[in-house]
């Protein structure tokens, strides 16, 4: 059967089974709407966390990206897992036991000041909404490069499902979804993985093979070693070790991990589970979910990297093999003979190189590589599809919640009805799906740079309103609010001005102290611990009801 | 805050210290600051420091997690802040 045919029965059966689930799981209360009813098991909330967590990015890109970047790459692969720890940890279970709805409830009332939910609203639109941008992005590439779909038709087709099945359900059908969702991911990455572990060291096991040496076929030796041979002789630096100054990789990682524990539309998943035990074992679960893709993600790696160099180095163009010849057509790959001697030279001075490489096709080429039918790669498109959708309507369910429980409901219209609000919620996801189609099929040039700017501005306004909540009960508004405003305009200002007013100069010569725009968020989140603590102890405690609900969400079993 | 409570708060608060700081070692001493004198040691393919950024720092991850999950359940038998477990009386009155 051909591919094209498989994809779309693939892709067709994956979307009725959402549409299904969302059928199934109608929401019918705010409550419902909102934390799904606080009825999610621990089990289907890990499922759906990790599931919300993996992006097209992580999905498609981030294999890529390691295996371009070597041990540098490690900042992805740390800092898009260790926040869950402190999610875990530090946050997760005292904002269960908080209970109510959304991260502006916590700061708007632990902060007793419409002033601070409003600053906690604005930015979870803002960061929700960079974020959601790429995504609806990621559907559309996925529809264009397997099921040769218009890209902006494939924006509008993937806007049609999240907007069914998020109206309808709202997390309840959000959270079901993602959980089949994440079914649909986890085996479309692993098959192709596993095959191509097999292929280089006859090892079952990705993680495993990653230390194993390559079969017969491909010379034996350990990989890694061979992988850092092959870097050398082309002059690449070696693949085990890094370029990056550790103080940037540093400031990275804490940058994303923190940037992770401060991200609203990971938060309120802890929101959906009956309790705070619940709450615990879903962050567990979410993280081991999380750990099966993220351990994999280098092992393929750096077996698509070897056998890349393997296959291509001062060989016969015209001898290359069929997936070769497949990505070159989407210009994936392209070759430029230019000392016209027939054979391939890809090294990294970029004078001689011939040979340019989409990261993307670490992924996307991997079930070709590995000789596997035409099934596994619709699979992989089925997949990519899943962790872009299920991300999205994450994203889309906060900037909705945003709207009309914490701006109308909180803020400006308290006396709504319950059956007003929950029709606001869904106007407002109508209206957030719209405008994100339009970003994803007019993207702005900087989709990339501009999620990293979310999780910097995360990491440098929530998390250390956050965690200063739970942990001192002398943090009052004043003290929070500079924070958080401190936090936010030095890291904008910071990134705004390397990447959009002056990009000539964005380099490490000229950032402070070698720290880059990805690594700002981490300084913001010391500015704002600083400033909220400087300004707390200068302004009045906060009032004794406060510091009493603080002290009893740290104690859970409270009754309901 | 009653005594109980408190007690439960500083428990609480150990436990984190001990995680934490080990969550600290492995993310950023040892993935990042050392990783070069890390790398020294070998086991199969690897490098230790450059499996420890790669690999193993997730894998402590999923660890803390779990070790923090099991003792924050018998801290919570210690002091009786034993939850309802909703969904499991719901299971047992429907199978009923």
């Amino acid at each position: 059967m051909s591919l094209q045919v498989l994809t779309y029965i693939f892709v067709g059966l994956t979307f009725s089974l959402y549409i299904g689930i969302a059928i199934w799981s109608r929401a019918s209360s705010t409550r419902d709407f909102y934390i799904a009813g606080a009825h999610v098991s621990p089990l289907a909330n890990g499922l759906a966390t990790a599931a919300d967590w993996m992006s097209a990015a992580s999905f498609i890109s981030m294999a890529g990206i390691v295996s371009f970047m070597g041990r540098d790459g490690s900042v992805y692969l740390m800092g898009w897992t260790g926040g869950y720890v402190l999610l875990a940890l530090m946050i997760a279970p005292y904002l269960r036991e908080f209970g109510k709805f959304t991260v502006p409830d916590f700061i708007g009332d632990r902060y007793y000041s419409q002033l601070a939910r409003t600053v906690a609203l604005v930015c979870a639109i803002f960061v929700s909404f960079t974020y959601v941008a790429g995504q609806m992005r990621g559907v559309g590439v996925v529809f264009s490069r397997f099921l040769e779909v218009d890209i902006n038709l494939g924006v509008l087709i993937g806007m049609g499902i999240v907007f069914f099945y998020a109206v309808l359900g709202g997390m309840k059908g959000i959270t079901y979804t993602q959980v089949a969702q994440y079914c649909v991911l986890i085996f479309a990455y692993m098959v192709p993985a596993v095959f191509i572990s097999i292929l280089l060291t006859d090892n079952i096991i990705p993680q495993i093979g990653f230390g194993s040496e390559l079969n017969d076929s491909f010379g034996g030796g350990y990989l890694l070693d061979r992988l850092d041979g092959l870097h050398e002789e082309l002059g690449f630096a070696a693949y085990t070790e890094g370029v990056r100054s550790s103080l940037d990789v540093l400031f990275i990682t804490a940058a994303l991990i923190m940037g992770t524990a401060g991200l609203p539309h990971v938060i309120i998943r802890f929101f959906t589970v009956p309790s705070v035990r619940a709450a615990r074992k879903s962050a567990g679960y979410a993280l081991f979910f999380i750990a099966i893709l993220y351990t994999t993600a280098p092992a393929i790696a750096a077996f698509a990297r070897t056998n890349l160099i393997n296959t291509v180095n001062n060989a016969q163009y015209l001898e290359m093999p069929g997936w070769f010849r497949t990505w070159e057509n989407t210009g994936l790959i392209s070759f430029d003979d230019k000392n016209e001697d027939g054979r391939i030279q890809y090294v990294a001075d970029p004078d001689i190189n011939e040979l340019t490489v989409d990261r993307d096709i670490i992924v996307l080429a991997n079930p070709e590589i590995s000789q596997l039918p035409n099934w596994v790669i619709a699979l992989v498109a089925a997949g990519g599809l899943a962790a872009a959708l299920s991300t999205a309507a994450g994203l889309l369910l906060v900037i909705s919640t945003s709207i009309s429980h914490d701006l109308l409901k909180s803020n400006l219209m308290p006396n709504i009805s319950e059956k007003q609000e929950l029709l606001f919620a869904r106007i407002a996801i109508f209206f957030a799906v719209c405008i994100a189609g339009y970003f994803g099929i007019n993207p702005p040039g900087f989709v990339a740079q501009v999620v990293a700017f979310a999780f910097g501005l995360a990491a440098a306004s929530f998390f250390p309103a956050i965690v200063l909540g739970i942990f001192s009960t002398r943090m009052n508004k004043e003290g929070a609010v500079s924070g958080m405003i401190a936090g936010i305009v030095f890291t904008a200002s910071y990134i705004i001005y390397f990447k959009f007013i002056n990009p000539a100069i964005d380099n490490a010569d000229n950032w402070w102290w070698g720290v880059s725009p990805e690594g700002i968020g981490t300084l913001g989140m010391l500015l704002n611990f600083i400033v909220a603590l400087v300004v707390c102890n200068l302004t009045p405690e906060p009032p004794q009801a406060v510091k009493d609900m603080v002290l009893d969400i740290r104690v859970p079993g409270k009754p309901e | 805050m009653s005594e109980n409570d408190n007690l439960y708060w500083q428990e609480n608060i150990r436990i984190l210290k001990i995680l934490l700081s080990i969550w600290f070692v492995v993310s950023f001493l040892m993935s990042v600051i050392f990783v070069d004198q890390l790398d020294v040691i070998r086991f199969g393919g690897f490098k230790f420091g450059f499996w420890m950024a790669q690999q193993g720092s997730i894998y402590v991850y999923v660890i803390l997690i779990i070790v923090y999950i099991k003792f924050m359940d018998g801290l919570d038998k210690k002091y009786h802040h034993e939850e309802k477990d909703i969904l499991a009386e719901e299971q047992a009155s429907q199978n009923s």
